[in-house]
């Protein structure tokens, strides 16, 4: 009985079918503490900047945190590391569920994924036994069918993270899914593991709980309670996310004008209402879901063919809703689907599709072009039609549609038409009404993001404090300290979420106790600058160019032509430089004195 | 008039748009009053789209908007 850290890492590999068990060192911990951090490091140190993301060079980690499984709030979490082969630059996708949970319960902080299997492989762990099985039998199928068909033969207390077949396709936008509808979406991690011809990874533990396997002390009692407290107490985190969900934000972004709409030509949608969440709460919700150990209960569960499904969280109904100009939820509802069972980015996927649809309307692409479905505005059935494509792609259109917006304009020689940044596609939030979101996704390190810097937690919701989104004082100090403290939340293995409630004390606290660490808080936020920071140095290895910390050019001289927030622009021409000041670099990336002032002496020079 | 959008749980009992007389209310606050919602319960507070206080003057032709706890990710 110990410490919240397993203090072990599987390294496996593919070519060779070697697995080892390795020491999870705790001065490595200490610098970077787990999850994104570590697996941040990892990468970085081992060479995946400069490989092919699709080949046998780069690596798939897969970390949990050290409160990961820890038997504190919200506390489900690990992260999939890698080379992003939409971006090429870091990818580091979040997911919840139960797996990153059951990973730490059968005794491993993160797994190593190395080379290339010969033939469709699927990893099976069962507490500290390891082994490489076929997988054949299990291409093609929907990630529910083969959640099932897993736990059929493996126990159903199992827990299954897969591909699904836009992964084993390799398409750019191919997420990874774990417990059926859980997703680490972004930037193609997907395809990285089914590059490697890995098409799931399935987990089963005899230990059940935290107290099976870490000390139950007073610290961690004290902590636990002192942070169950705050949660329960705020509004938002003690029951506003429950009632609604996440897809509450659709009416309150609509009304401040900042709901981008058909491919962010405008930014109001007047039949928000139709898919928002009151919508949905009204029409489809069965009822809240929960990932393991979390008392926030965002998750939503909705009727679709009369089955039991996943619904959608804010960035899908926004994307399949507004930025389409679709308004039946129903549709909406099945796309979200279709993206879960296909193992698809349900925000990139439909932001391509939004982006296709203004190529169709600019006569870019034709109605020949369309193979029967064309791509109009609003038409349910393309949006569905089109998501099954780029799940499955066959056609080179379908192909050109499942690698992202910013390649598919580039073919049709309109790039502008791509609303993304590094290639990867913005979400929900309009940059030229909210000018603190707009340095978020113009200086995220896995691109067009906007949990990674959350500054619409003051600049609308009023989290912690509120703040007016029009104006430019302040940003660039408010995202990096947004940024910071959730690279630090990424890389304990908590929600995002928790942080509408906690801040770097409360973290500072959990931590210590589960860790028998002693860090202060302003030590614990200095580890999330490291984090962001060589998470940056890997972009920087990766080839990245200072002018790829931009935004589309429609958010710098296309006002918002309609709505409250008619006439607004982004301001990212003041705000970037002040937050290369406040972040301590020059021309995108931390100078030699920012990376040793945060112990970065790996970094120096490079 | 003015009109009132409200939303989320703000509609249990309620309407979701309410049109009033622009004299009969001098600012935010009084249309919470006068729709028997509890200060603590409202979280977001919009005039024509931009955050106000309740102590914030209305005006004939105002869109006001007034959400509970809400947001997400």
């Amino acid at each position: 009985m110990g410490f919240a850290y397993a203090e072990k890492i599987a390294r496996i590999n593919l070519t060779t079918g070697e697995i080892k068990a390795e020491k999870l060192y705790v001065e490595l911990a200490k610098k970077f503490v787990g999850g994104r951090g570590l697996g941040t490091k990892i990468v970085y140190d081992e060479g995946c900047a400069t490989a092919d993301p699709l080949g046998p060079d780069n690596k798939l980690v897969y970390a949990t945190g050290p409160l990961t499984g820890a038997g504190v709030p919200s506390s489900s979490r690990y992260m999939v590391i890698t080379k992003s082969p939409l971006t090429g630059m870091i990818a580091c996708s979040n997911s919840g569920g139960i797996w990153g949970a059951k990973l730490k319960y059968a005794g491993w902080d993160a797994l190593i994924v190395e080379g290339e299997a010969p033939e469709w492989t699927y990893i099976n762990i069962v507490d500290d036994k390891i082994e490489l099985l076929d997988a054949r039998e299990y291409l093609g199928l929907f990630s529910s069918e083969l959640d099932d068909r897993l736990k059929e033969k493996h126990g159903k207390d199992a827990s299954v993270l897969s591909i699904g077949i836009a992964g084993e396709k390799r398409v750019l936008l191919a997420s990874v899914m774990n417990d059926k509808d859980r997703s680490a979406g972004r930037s193609g991690v997907g395809a990285v593991m089914g590059s490697k011809k890995l098409k799931s990874i399935v987990v089963t533990a005899s230990k059940r709980n935290s107290d099976e396997y870490m000390a139950s002390t007073e610290a961690v009692k004290e902590a636990n309670t002192a942070a169950m407290g705050k949660i329960r107490e705020n509004a938002l985190t003690g029951g506003g996310l429950k009632a609604l969900g996440t897809a509450s934000l659709v009416n309150v972004i609509n009304s401040v004008g900042g709901l981008p709409t058909k491919n962010w030509q405008e930014a109001y949608y007047d039949k928000a209402e139709d898919v928002s969440g009151e919508a949905l709460a009204e029409k489809f919700l069965v009822r809240a879901a929960a990932c393991h150990r979390c008392p926030i209960v965002c998750g939503r569960v909705v009727k679709v063919d009369g089955k039991e499904v996943g619904g959608p969280e804010y960035e899908p109904l926004w994307a399949y809703g507004a930025d389409v100009c679709n308004n039946d939820l129903a549709a909406v509802n099945e796309c979200n689907l279709l993206c879960n069972e296909y193992g698809l980015d349900a925000i990139s996927a439909p932001c391509t599709i939004a982006a296709a649809m203004e190529l169709y309307q600019r006569g870019a692409i034709k109605e020949a072009d369309c193979a029967g479905v064309p791509l109009e505005w609003g038409s349910t059935e393309a949006l569905k039609e089109w998501t099954k494509r780029m799940g499955d792609p066959q056609t080179e259109l379908d192909w050109l549609m499942s690698s992202g917006s910013a390649r598919l304009c580039e073919h049709y020689g309109m790039p502008e038409v791509s609303m993304s940044v590094k290639k990867q596609e913005m979400p929900a939030y309009d940059a030229r009404a909210i000018q603190g979101v707009g340095i978020t996704y113009a200086t995220s390190n896995r691109g067009g993001c906007h949990v990674r810097g959350y500054t619409i937690a003051p600049e609308v919701v009023g989290l912690p404090v509120q703040i007016d989104r029009t104006v430019t004082n302040e940003k660039a100090f408010w995202s990096k300290t947004f940024q910071d403290l959730t690279a630090v939340i990424d890389s304990l293995g908590l929600c995002l979420f928790t942080s509408f409630a906690l801040g770097a004390p409360e973290y500072t606290q959990l931590l210590n106790a589960a860790c028998g660490t002693n860090y202060s808080p302003e030590e614990v936020m200095e580890i999330g600058e490291r984090i962001y920071n060589i998470e940056r140095m890997f972009n920087k290895a990766a080839g990245m160019r200072p002018e790829e910390d931009r935004l589309p050019k429609r958010m710098l001289s296309e006002p918002i032509p309609t709505g409250p927030s008619k006439g607004l622009v982004s301001k990212l021409d003041v705000t970037l430089p002040e937050y290369y000041e406040v972040r301590g670099w020059k021309n995108a990336f931390p100078t030699d004195e920012t990376l040793k002032r945060l112990g970065l002496d790996e970094c120096v020079g490079k | 008039m003015i009109e009132v959008r409200l939303f989320a749980g703000l509609r249990e009992g309620r309407e979701k748009i309410i049109f009033m007389e622009p004299g009969s209310v001098k600012n935010v606050q009084d249309i919470m009053d006068k729709l028997n919602i509890p200060r603590k319960e409202v979280n977001i507070l919009l005039i024509n789209g931009f955050h106000q206080k309740p102590e914030t003057e209305v005006n004939n032709e105002d869109v006001v908007s007034l959400f509970p706890a809400v947001g997400g990710g």
